[in-house]
């Protein structure tokens, strides 16, 4: 009796060692499993807007709530600073985020005909992360801002 | 058709900067979510949004799934001269939407 009721005892503690080893892998799989954006993914989607360009901080302001409820709809204004002249204008504002599924948020031309360099939207967020805008203006040189949003509800990958 | 609000004051005076508000019903709906039926809804957004003033472009923005459902918009420009600003959407599943607005300036 005692050698089976040993063999029932080593089965047991192989089935429960695998069947750990299958959840933690399990519990990987789900967790690599959404696609999602990361920080290095961000920063690829960064450089193919600015290339080799250093980016500068300020001039550009982004404006969000720090803390979002509902990341669905979450108001978003970015304004940079630029008299908009012919000669001295913002060409283009990107927005980008390290968590969604996909990195870029939204792109923006403009021209010197805007009068005044300021673009409002709404958009959505996945996680609570850092969100990142980069606006190009028209001499080559770009600047930046980012803000930390803390995001309760989230949006994109929720099931119906 | 989708239903689309667009504000843009209907007088101005020449050079002054003018607010433009747009708001168009579309559901954006991303291609990360999963149905009832457990396959992933496909991708179903608007990629594109122009605006121009009496033909010029003043605004574009290439939107991705991050955009909220019923994309809105706010900007500016400089109210030039007489006539009128369109507005134009292109989606995914050949979505179109236009309007157009009429501004004086004085």
């Amino acid at each position: 009796m005692q050698p089976n009721n040993d063999g029932l005892h080593t089965t047991r503690r192989r089935f429960l060692g695998e069947a750990a080893g299958l959840a933690g892998g399990l519990a990987l799989l789900i967790a690599v499993k959404p696609a999602s954006a990361t920080p290095e993914t961000m920063r690829a989607a960064l450089k193919r807007v600015v290339g080799e360009a250093t980016l500068h901080k300020g001039k550009v302001k982004l404006d969000l709530p720090p803390l979002v409820e509902n990341g669905n709809v979450v108001p978003l204004t970015v304004t940079v600073d630029s008299p908009m002249t012919a000669t001295d204008h913002v060409k283009a504002i990107h927005v980008f985020n390290e968590k969604n599924p996909q990195p870029n948020v939204i792109g923006i031309h403009l021209g010197p005909r805007a009068g005044r360099a300021s673009v409002a939207t709404r958009i959505r967020l996945a996680d609570t992360q850092t969100v990142t805008a980069v606006a190009e203006l028209s001499d080559g040189t770009f600047w930046t801002d980012n803000i930390q949003v803390i995001v309760t509800l989230a949006a994109c990958v929720e099931n119906m | 058709m989708a239903r689309a609000l667009i504000n843009v004051p209907a007088k101005a005076k020449r050079g002054e900067i003018i607010e433009i508000k747009t708001l168009i019903q579309h559901e954006m709906e991303t291609g990360y979510r999963v149905g009832t039926n457990g396959n992933m809804i496909p991708r179903d957004i608007i990629t594109d949004f122009v605006c121009k003033y009496n033909g010029e472009e003043i605004f574009r923005a290439d939107l991705f799934p991050a955009i909220a459902a019923n994309p809105f918009f706010t900007f500016y420009t400089v109210a030039t001269e007489s006539g009128s600003i369109s507005f134009e959407w292109i989606g995914d599943n050949g979505f179109t939407a236009a309007e157009t607005a009429t501004i004086t300036v004085e």
